[in-house]
């Protein structure tokens, strides 16, 4: 198959990391060649982070092209904006329904940005919103948002549930398992009928 | 058969070591080395694996299991060898008895480190072969390959990683036969000639480097596999290493490449060979132009560029530049940006973070702080704006010392985490004491290594391998050197903190203070409780913005002239209380 693309972008301490690492052992379960990368350290606390995940026959770089992913899963509304330049002409773009006011703006060093939802309708017509949270919290655990957005990224790669499912049983301990499958399952539901 | 798994070659550098056989294995935590270690723990049952308290120590501790004749690995971050070389330069004279395996993991980029460096400059100056995988699988081969390596030419080998490779995870095939490796250890001779660095030994062993190296420089350019040329077009030649062999293969696929795994001692006949055969050479690497110097001082001519690719992190698109402009058979894509005028989200201290307060309390105090490394480089930024310098582990003492023989009359301090102090204070305030200085040495003391992702240190009471270890008293330390002074205060209580430091900045004595309080994430309280604003006593002071926690955040409709009340974002909140403590209204309570 052709290098599909995936960037995943969001706030340290969102849970971007599993969802990137659930996704790309799902691809190497699937029989792909794959490969995951992102950056830990410093961004974990609460600053920009990125993680990128590339899957096919034959993979090389581990870092998307900018333009060149083919779906970019933002975590929260901002950042979809702040990595805008990474997705291509055709691609897709999944959008974490949340705002997480960055320190610079709460404490009065810049600007709120007021026109945000319009300018992410306009740079994204297509894109899909996702309440995460709210399905999370309905779930029973906040901190389940991050399998929440993977089962709705897993209706925009091609594999089948059972697969992420089975990845989801050999990565998350067993006692939040129930919980997560359960969150994957909520968030592959509610984003079936937006795509294809 | 092939045994498949999924691993960032931090992993696959454990996984291999496993596999080898290694017996001793000692490292500092320092991003974005630190899941080698983390891993390895796994392989506790036949791997002696620690945290060592600096990288000096881990290599020492490592040489000396190499110097009793077991496979030994020791590893850091680019700064760690900076401090860790002074043994390994000698060493490397002596020669190893087991394998020692050394892997360093530079940052090119800058993402998580005070600097960039290219540590294959210091492979060359140790006169140590190098190995520069490309991905995870070529980590767990090449780690194999230098443990043997190292025995056989007795030698230190290092094994270089990035932040892309070792935060990349690609396929490893670790071997149907993969299980606990049973090197045989090499028996250990009470020898003088051989492991005494004295004037006279050092001498002989000084002829031995040469000779070695240039064995070494046969190996690299006929023996190993991990050199390779791979045929393409030949009317461009491309030699690379490490991770930018991956971008050519995407940018540069059709053209012969020479894939250099093993990069020193530089294969000089191999080159000479690769170049004969093709009509331009261009040499991509990433940093410094450390391949590119020395083929060009082989007298073999490089295509010139204008494209800079020696200094930051390479990814595709600056080779697709280079590209389009040696070959101008490409164009390069324009971009679509969306960024304009967002607001930066830079990292920032946890809700809750114990070392806020401390921050607090200095900016109000305007105190010189000369800081160190660790979370609490962050109380640098605004609002906070506490922290006035950075340089390296442990420096922060040396340099508020310097600053006060400069004849620095504001208040001094130093503010250094525990990890840190265990690391490299003990001398520093060893210094200030001895040499008549009155700095005040403030340890944030959260018996974790917090920045690297919570790893234990010598205050938590646990080793890496989960066995119980005695605690360190850091105030015990200080007043066995002498110190008169030593406090130790609550992180969470601002109140006495502002009347300590007070006290201490302004003493002519140099003291030592402990800001006692658990990392907020390690002690697993991001949820131990929510605080909310009442809107009608809160008067948009703005004294809880000051503390820059992310939680609390401008109220959106409720400017009072150019003020913006508080809000907390319960989401966040974490319940630590710093902002009741600084709200003049009691404006702020607990509700949940």
């Amino acid at each position: 198959m052709k290098t599909m693309n995936i960037t995943l972008v969001g706030v340290g301490g969102q849970g971007t990391l599993l969802t990137s690492d659930i996704l790309a052992k799902t691809a190497a379960l699937a029989g792909l060649d794959v490969k995951k990368s992102e950056i830990h350290g410093m961004a974990q606390r609460g600053g920009s982070v990125i993680s990128q995940v590339r899957f096919g026959d034959e993979v090389h770089s581990p870092i998307i092209h900018e333009g060149a992913s083919d779906l970019l899963v933002s975590f929260e509304r901002m950042e979809a904006l702040r990595w805008r330049h990474l997705l291509a002409p055709t691609g897709q773009c999944l959008i974490n329904d949340i705002d997480l006011i960055p320190i610079t703006v709460s404490s009065g060093q810049q600007p709120a940005v007021t026109d945000l939802q319009e300018r992410l309708e306009a740079e994204f017509p297509d894109a899909v919103f996702l309440d995460a949270i709210s399905i999370a919290i309905e779930v029973g655990n906040q901190r389940c948002m991050n399998m929440v957005i993977a089962g709705a990224i897993s209706n925009l790669t091609p594999f089948s549930a059972e697969l992420w499912q089975d990845t989801m049983k050999n990565r998350i301990p067993a006692k939040l398992l129930d919980l997560n499958l359960e969150a994957f399952s909520r968030g592959r539901a509610v984003t079936a009928p937006a795509v294809v | 058969m092939s045994n498949e798994m999924f691993l960032s070659a931090n992993e696959a550098v454990a996984y291999a070591s496993y596999k080898a056989g290694c017996k001793v294995a000692s490292a500092y935590p320092g991003t974005p080395s630190t899941e080698i270690f983390e891993t390895l723990a796994r392989f506790s049952d036949t791997i002696n694996c620690e945290w060592a308290v600096n990288e000096k120590v881990a290599m020492e501790v490592a040489i000396g299991g190499s110097m009793a004749g077991a496979r030994s690995l020791c590893a850091m971050k680019h700064v760690g060898l900076n401090v860790a070389l002074d043994p390994l330069m000698t060493y490397t004279f002596v020669g190893a008895l087991g394998g020692l395996v050394i892997v360093i993991a530079d940052d090119p980029g800058i993402h998580s480190s005070q600097n960039e460096q290219d540590s294959r400059v210091l492979a060359r100056f140790a006169r140590v072969p190098l190995f520069e995988p490309s991905n995870s699988q070529e980590a767990f081969d090449m780690m194999l390959e230098a443990y043997e390596l190292s025995e056989r030419f007795q030698v230190p080998c290092m094994v270089r990683l990035t932040t892309r490779t070792s935060h990349t995870s690609t396929k490893v095939d670790v071997g149907a036969d993969f299980g606990p490796g049973h090197a045989a250890p090499k028996p250990y001779i009470k020898d003088v000639a051989r492991n005494v660095a004295a004037p006279m030994f050092a001498r002989m062993m000084r002829v031995k480097v040469r000779q070695r190296t240039e064995e070494l420089r046969t190996y690299s350019a006929s023996e190993t596999t991990v050199n390779r040329i791979e045929e393409g077009d030949r009317s461009l030649g491309i030699i690379t290493a490490s991770i930018a062999y991956e971008y050519v293969k995407d940018v540069f696929g059709e053209f012969s490449i020479l894939k250099l795994g093993m990069s020193n001692p530089f294969p000089a006949e191999l080159v000479r060979r690769f170049a004969a055969g093709v009509e331009r050479v261009l040499v991509v690497e990433e940093l410094d132009p450390v391949m590119e110097e020395q083929v060009r001082a082989m007298g073999i001519e490089v295509v010139e560029h204008k494209t800079e690719l020696d200094m930051m992190e390479l990814n595709p698109g600056r080779l697709l530049t280079l590209r389009a402009e040696i070959l101008g058979d490409v164009e390069i894509p324009v971009v679509h940006r969306a960024d304009v005028g967002l607001p930066s989200r830079p990292p920032v201290l946890c809700s809750g973070c114990s070392h806020r307060g401390l921050f607090y309390v200095l900016s109000k105090l305007k105190a010189t702080v000369a800081g160190d490394i660790g979370c609490y480089t962050l109380g640098a930024f605004a609002p906070l704006s506490a922290i006035d310098s950075v340089i390296c582990m442990g420096a922060s003492i040396g340099n508020a010392f310097g600053m006060e023989k400069a004849g620095h009359k504001n208040r001094l301090c130093a503010v250094i985490g525990d990890s840190t102090f265990f690391h490299s204070g003990y001398t520093g305030i060893q210094n200030v004491l001895y040499n008549g200085g009155s700095v005040t040495t403030i340890v944030l003391d959260n018996r974790i290594t917090g920045m690297t992702g919570h790893q234990v240190n010598p205050g938590s009471g646990e080793t890496l391998s989960g066995a119980v270890a005695p605690i360190t008293d850091i105030g015990a330390v200080a007043r066995a050197m002498g110190y008169q002074r030593v406090e130790t205060v609550d992180a969470f209580d601002i109140e006495r903190m502002e009347e300590v430091l007070k006290a201490e900045l302004d003493a002519d004595q140099p003291s030592v203070v402990i800001i006692k309080g658990p990392c907020r994430i390690s002690a697993g309280l991001m949820q131990a409780g929510t605080f909310a604003v009442d809107a009608t006593k809160c008067k948009a002071c703005g004294a809880c913005f000051k503390l820059g926690c992310p939680a609390i955040v401008r109220g959106e409709t409720t400017a009072v002239g150019k003020r913006f009340q508080a809000t907390i974002d319960p989401v966040q909140c974490s319940g630590c209380g710093f902002c009741v403590q600084v709200c003049r209204f009691d404006a702020i309570s607990r509700i949940r």
